[in-house]
């Protein structure tokens, strides 16, 4: 392939929104122009090239199989971060690495975790019980082999703590990756019961309304959810992309609700109760009630609202030189499907669709990619995400308008609020380093 | 199962789904069990009051719980504690201010509940229900929510009112 020819594609890519984005549909038919352009760079006689020789990998017997194989060695940075390494008595949390992934599915290993109280319990399966009581004909109660002989449920859906992105409430960008910003979300293949199936067999008293989830955890907890949505999707989640859920998401049984708050996904679910009220337990009329401009406070907010982050390029990375990048991220919704993504390279002043990696799934991650020409001058990177409710991610304008900011920046770590779905901006500086703004 | 008795499931349940009746047959294997057998799993307390224990007691009980079972993490008296005070109003005039029994609580149950159910955090569930009832009067009397003579219990507590109780908004009625 010649290079006149190549550059000739590459200048040509059809240019759709400012500072080098490039139409969604050169992934497809014209990627492999693109490729060609880039993989050709300045040299092309190759006579500066190293002769290719065998590594010693290649000369020697490899390493016996694994029984349960993990990542390459050379992969170590591809893991979460840890709130409290220690396990010191307050919260711990562990977050997903999303700049060091690229699909949808979060693999099992990374899925982010939080533990209000105690770590993580060691829970035996075969003595682990749920009941299920309250405003039922009949209590029940149900093992692990006995849930797992009934016809089974899977949806692949996203959970979400309510903090997380909560960094974003401060006045000024924090400079932290995306991990520390999003880590707190994640998306799996959940296979399990319905509840409704639970519920029915135990048979609901036409009067309950609410029912209440209870962990087998130290700290028991607890949280009320509308009977609606236990009958809509619910489901107590047996297996996790496969396989029996990770100790740190529930083991070996957990309450899943998706589209809502991750910790109403009660984990180490021993207890549903049925009640004509909420229990306006700790976590909901507490934790997870967030304070308002003026005083007054969201109670019940349920929803994981619209939002979506580029992950690739993002905070902490840098550019190596001008030329063709993919911008990737992920967009979800709780409402449901994602219906478009748009993206900028000039903080906001044009936007261009984002190309959909299918199946777009409700209440899912979705993948969504941008083909872009960085031309080495400064650029500020945006992804802005509505879903099939016609909800859209708000600016951050738009947003703190309404919820309003922290007075003074607030520790990375810690939750000065909740419920935060604006847009994020990457800067991308003159010499391609990566950083949070704020545009 | 036997072959025959398979059969005729399947055969039933064909029927019920041919008439496109809702009961379709689940299988039916949870234990039946009754309240009693639950008792001591069922710690819910819910904000009228139900679920809340025989027993009482008073915050001059309480500052004596407080002080052996409490303070190493919410700090002498109810204030300063590492893991947060107890005590204490501070203003709301931030989205990130400090949430409080005294400034935020909504229900006085969800005080005896979370007692009862997660602390002391290294040892949940240890303390008596008198011993639970003492330290929310103690809570309560220090954050000048009640007197301090007032005797806390299931008929008592559910009746005192939380100064914020009513400065919630519930985000999306229609998904409840």
């Amino acid at each position: 392939m010649g290079s006149k020819r190549s550059r000739h594609g590459l200048e040509n890519a059809p240019i759709v929104a400012g500072n080098g984005l490039i139409d969604r549909r050169a992934l497809l038919g014209r990627g492999v122009l693109l490729a060609g352009a880039m993989g050709t760079g300045g040299a092309l006689t190759g006579a500066a090239a190293e002769p290719l020789t065998d590594a010693p990998w290649s000369l020697e017997q490899g390493a016996v199989l694994p029984t349960y194989q993990v990542a390459s060695r050379f992969e170590k940075p591809v893991a979460r971060t840890l709130s409290n390494p220690k396990n010191e008595p307050r919260t711990s949390h562990a977050r997903t690495p999303h700049h060091l992934l690229a699909g949808t599915i979060t693999p099992n290993g990374l899925h982010f975790t939080i533990c209000h109280q105690g770590g993580t319990p060691d829970i035996d399966p075969d003595k682990h019980r749920l009941v299920i009581h309250g405003m039922v004909k009949q209590p029940l109660v149900f093992t692990l082999d006995t849930l797992a002989r009934y016809p089974m449920t899977t949806r692949i859906t996203f959970l979400e703590c309510g903090g997380n992105s909560a960094p974003m409430f401060s006045p000024v960008p924090l400079q932290e990756s995306v991990q520390a910003l999003h880590g707190l979300a994640s998306c799996a293949e959940w296979t399990g019961v319905k509840l409704s199936v639970l519920l029915e067999e135990a048979g609901v008293d036409p009067a309950a309304k609410w029912l209440i989830a209870e962990g087998a955890d130290v700290s028991g907890l607890s949280r009320s959810t509308p009977l609606k949505k236990a009958m809509d999707d619910a489901m107590v989640a047996l297996y996790q992309n496969g396989e029996r859920l990770m100790p740190g998401n529930g083991y070996p049984m957990r309450l899943l609700l998706p589209g809502y708050e991750g910790n109403m996904n009660v984990k180490y679910l021993r207890r549903i109760k049925l009640t004509d009220q909420p229990q306006m337990s700790y976590y909901e009329t507490r934790t997870y009630s967030q304070l308002l401009p003026g005083g007054k406070a969201y109670r019940f907010y349920f929803l994981q609202e619209v939002k979506s982050f580029i992950t690739q390029p993002s905070h902490g990375m840098a550019l190596k030189e001008p030329g063709y990048y993919e911008i990737s991220g992920i967009a979800y919704s709780g409402a449901g499907r994602i219906a478009k993504v748009t993206v900028s390279a000039d903080g906001g002043t044009s936007w261009a669709e984002a190309a959909l990696q299918t199946p777009v799934l409700p209440k899912a991650f979705t993948r969504f990619r941008m083909p872009w020409r960085w031309d080495g001058a400064p650029a500020v990177l945006q992804s802005r995400a509505w879903d099939e409710s016609g909800a859209v991610q708000p600016t951050r304008a738009e947003f703190v308008a309404l919820r309003g900011e922290t007075k003074t920046p607030p520790n990375v770590l810690g939750f000065p609020n909740q419920h935060y779905n604006s847009i994020t901006s990457w800067g991308v500086g003159p010499k391609g380093e990566v950083k949070h703004v704020y545009a | 199962m036997s072959m025959r008795r398979t059969a005729g499931r399947a055969a039933t349940l064909a029927l019920v789904l041919g008439a496109g009746a809702a009961l379709a047959e689940t299988p039916n294997l949870g234990r039946p069990v009754s309240e009693a057998d639950i008792a001591a799993w069922d710690i819910s307390i819910l904000p009228d009051g139900q679920g809340l224990p025989a027993g009482n007691g008073t915050a001059a009980q309480g500052k004596t719980v407080y002080a052996e079972q409490c303070a190493a993490c919410h700090g002498d008296n109810g204030r300063g504690g590492i893991l947060g005070s107890v005590v204490g109003a501070p203003p709301i005039d931030r989205i990130e201010a400090t949430k409080t029994i005294a400034n935020f609580w909504g229900y006085p149950t969800t005080v005896f509940d979370f007692i009862r159910r997660a602390m002391p955090a290294t040892q949940p569930r240890t303390l008596s229900a008198d011993q639970v009832y003492a330290l929310v009067a103690y809570i309560f009397a220090e954050n000048k929510l009640i007197g301090e003579a007032d005797v806390m219990s299931a008929e008592t507590l559910p009746k005192v009112k939380m100064p914020n109780r009513d400065n919630f908004i519930i985000r999306f009625p229609d998904r409840i």
